[in-house]
């Protein structure tokens, strides 16, 4: 389960692949929601369901953090470039930065009138307050733009995953995947 | 001679007519003024909304009331409809689009009495871009000095507009294509 200098455990492995699927998701989800007719049986349950996960995983987002600063990390392959090692660290602290930024921004627009956002019909996550003006249409801009940020170095960060299996031949990818 | 005596007292009494009506400004301030829509949802019922930032004044006479003047502007991006999710759908580019159309306008071209404190208002109502003649139904609800040294008048009136006419694309339904408006317009004399 845990991890070990050259290996990930598979609570680590577990939580980055869950994540990669709900981002995408949610990414289409809402990509797609937004389009919908007034008369599409979705036009509710799309965002309904958009919020519910977002928030779910924002609570799995909590937990993948503390146990990635309470686990050792496996150490970059030693046939890592010294670039590669900074551009591959850095790209790791933006994708957990934006995906905190998106879930915050996502929040802030529903919350702007006080009204808490419900999840599965389960509970209800209360609003704070309204911080700026118009808050709803700059929460909802911020929230789109930022996807869209993120979606990008979802590619990158795959683009550079499938460079180190095909191109360089490591185990950068292997490695994620639990495979020896 | 006769047709510029003619001309003269024309310009002479539409000149006295503009100067017996008083000018008020629409009492945004006080807040004793509202534009409220309202839109059936789905035909089965009416979800209310207003705008909540809007200025205007108007001239008006009672002696002569076809020579009154309105012009109201509203800024479109106060729309509000006590739900944050659905005012950022309605000032997106499905509705207001308030990116590109951050005001409406109102401008009255005629108004005739219709006796009883019963005013029928005709104007171009400028909304999302597009500019079209509107009619208000209006009746005069009363007139007189407030208690503070003001003097003061108020109106309520209906109207309603078909969205699509004005270039709105989101299909509510068939039930919800008009827009019904209320106003209540309070007016200090200057």
């Amino acid at each position: 389960m845990k991890n070990t200098r050259q290996h990930y455990g598979w609570l680590a492995i577990s939580l980055h692949w869950i994540s990669a699927i709900t981002i995408i998701s949610l990414f289409a989800l809402g990509f797609w929601m937004v389009d919908l007719g007034y008369y599409d049986s979705w036009y509710k349950t799309g965002p309904a369901l958009h919020k519910s996960i977002g928030i779910s995983f924002f609570l799995l987002m909590l937990f993948r953090l503390m146990w990635k600063v309470i686990q050792i990390q496996p150490e970059s392959l030693s046939s890592h470039t010294e670039i590669e090692k900074k551009l591959g660290h850095w790209m790791h602290l933006a994708l957990y930065a934006l995906v905190f930024f998106i879930m915050m921004s996502g929040y802030l627009i529903s919350t702007a009138d006080g009204r808490g956002i419900e999840v599965f019909q389960f509970f209800e996550v209360p609003a704070i307050s309204a911080f700026i003006e118009n808050q709803e249409d700059v929460a909802g801009l911020v929230h789109q733009y930022a996807a869209y940020t993120l979606v990008f170095m979802v590619v990158l960060h795959a683009s550079a995953a499938l460079k180190h299996h095909f191109i360089d031949k490591d185990k950068t990818l292997t490695r994620m995947l639990g495979l020896k | 001679m006769k047709k510029t005596l003619l001309a003269i007292t024309l310009l002479a009494s539409s000149l006295s007519a503009i100067a017996n009506a008083a000018d008020y400004v629409v009492d945004y301030k006080g807040a004793h003024a509202s534009i409220n829509f309202k839109v059936q949802h789905l035909g089965y019922s009416w979800l209310t909304g207003r705008f909540d930032k809007f200025d205007g004044k108007f001239s008006y006479d009672p002696k002569n009331v076809s020579a009154t003047n309105i012009e109201i502007n509203i800024d479109t991006t106060s729309v509000n409809s006590n739900h944050a999710e659905r005012d950022k759908h309605l000032k997106g580019g499905d509705f207001l689009e308030i990116s590109k159309f951050a005001t409406a306008k109102f401008v009255s071209s005629s108004v005739t009495d219709k006796g009883d404190n019963q005013l029928v208002v005709k104007g171009e109502l400028t909304l999302h871009g597009i500019s079209k003649e509107i009619t208000i139904n209006a009746h005069k609800i009363g007139e007189g000095k407030d208690p503070w040294g003001g003097y003061r008048v108020g109106f309520s009136g209906t109207s309603e507009i078909t969205m699509k006419d004005f270039g709105i694309k989101m299909d509510l339904g068939p039930a919800s294509a008009k827009v019904m408006f209320d106003l209540h317009i309070e007016g200090v004399r200057q």
